[in-house]
């Protein structure tokens, strides 16, 4: 049993409160009428499906029922942070603070 | 603004009214149960449910609110009451206040009229929630069978309630006094809950008051 720390309830709370919602950081086209078919398939479809670091959409449902981001590693399941909506995650593929992680035991 | 909303009286003085646990005839119980119970189970049936939703970090809102209401508006997890009205956090820019049977609607009235031209929203969902007061020596346990929220003192301090998963389903447990703690129970989920709380308080000793 994981144990998820809620952005907005400000403490941790049991996996079972929560629920996963896919990938994080996808924005609606502006105009989705000037979307070629591909591009609004990508937008509709199409997700990313990495080894290692990803952001995730998680709700806390049985909680504050309020949608907030998850840093996740897919190899080990650890959540290494969580931050609200709108928030930059401060933990990338591309940053040194995965690798940090990575370091810290976290291995892909 | 204000006129453009549908605002009316839900529960009309005349108009029979069955709380969610009627069917369980808590009134016909009353006295049956041990002498020395663990728990004793009360449903506050009846009670005014007011979902009010706006921006916490607007002062004018807060002020507003605290003008209405007497009550300033808790932060994350809190509950603040007085006397039977209790306003508690149920999310970021939500909270539930609950007041005394009948007066739901002038408390609609008055809310709206001081926060007149905000943003905000207020729902009354008297009718699709009841509260289970649960008081007793044995409570916490009851609550540890059925909840894997951490209920202990020390991470549960009187004033605190929680939305979390409770018998698979879901409820707001609430901690209103050192050996009280009432259930927010949905309407659909009551008869679950009340055959549940049946359940997990058999070896405490269950009674139930009017």
């Amino acid at each position: 049993m994981l144990h998820i720390f809620c952005p907005h309830c400000g403490e941790l709370r049991s996996e079972e409160e929560f629920h996963a919602k896919g990938q994080a950081h996808i924005p609606r086209p502006l105009d989705p009428a000037a979307c070629t078919d591909a591009e609004w398939g990508d937008y509709l479809f199409f997700r990313d499906n990495p080894r290692g670091i990803h952001h995730e959409l998680w709700v806390h449902a049985a909680g504050c029922r309020q949608y907030f981001n998850a840093t996740r590693h897919t190899v080990t399941y650890e959540i290494l942070e969580t931050y609200k909506i709108g928030e930059k995650p401060s933990v990338t593929a591309a940053g040194g603070a995965a690798k940090q992680a990575i370091d810290q035991g976290v291995t892909a | 603004m204000s006129n453009s909303i549908n605002v009316y009286q839900q529960r009309p003085a005349a108009a029979h009214a069955e709380s969610p646990l009627f069917h369980a005839e808590l009134d016909q119980l009353v006295g049956k149960g041990p002498a020395k119970a663990g728990v004793t189970l009360r449903e506050k049936k009846l009670l005014g449910h007011l979902t009010l939703r706006g921006d916490a970090k607007d002062s004018a809102f807060a002020g507003a609110v605290h003008q209405a209401l007497g009550l300033e508006l808790p932060s994350a997890l809190m509950l603040v009451a007085a006397g039977e009205t209790s306003l508690q956090w149920l999310g970021p820019d939500e909270w539930l206040l609950v007041v005394p049977s009948g007066t739901e609607f002038a408390v609609e009235q008055k809310l709206r009229a001081a926060l007149d031209g905000q943003h905000i929203s207020i729902v009354n969902v008297s009718g699709g929630q009841t509260l289970l007061e649960l008081s007793g020596p044995k409570v916490r346990d009851v609550l540890m069978k059925s909840s894997s929220y951490d209920v202990h003192p020390s991470n549960f301090p009187v004033g605190k309630a929680v939305g979390t998963v409770f018998a698979k389903s879901q409820l707001v447990i609430r901690h209103t006094g050192e050996d009280t703690w009432e259930l927010v129970v949905r309407r659909s989920f009551a008869d679950y809950v009340w055959l549940w709380l049946q359940d997990a308080s058999a070896e405490f000793g269950l009674a139930i008051k009017a």
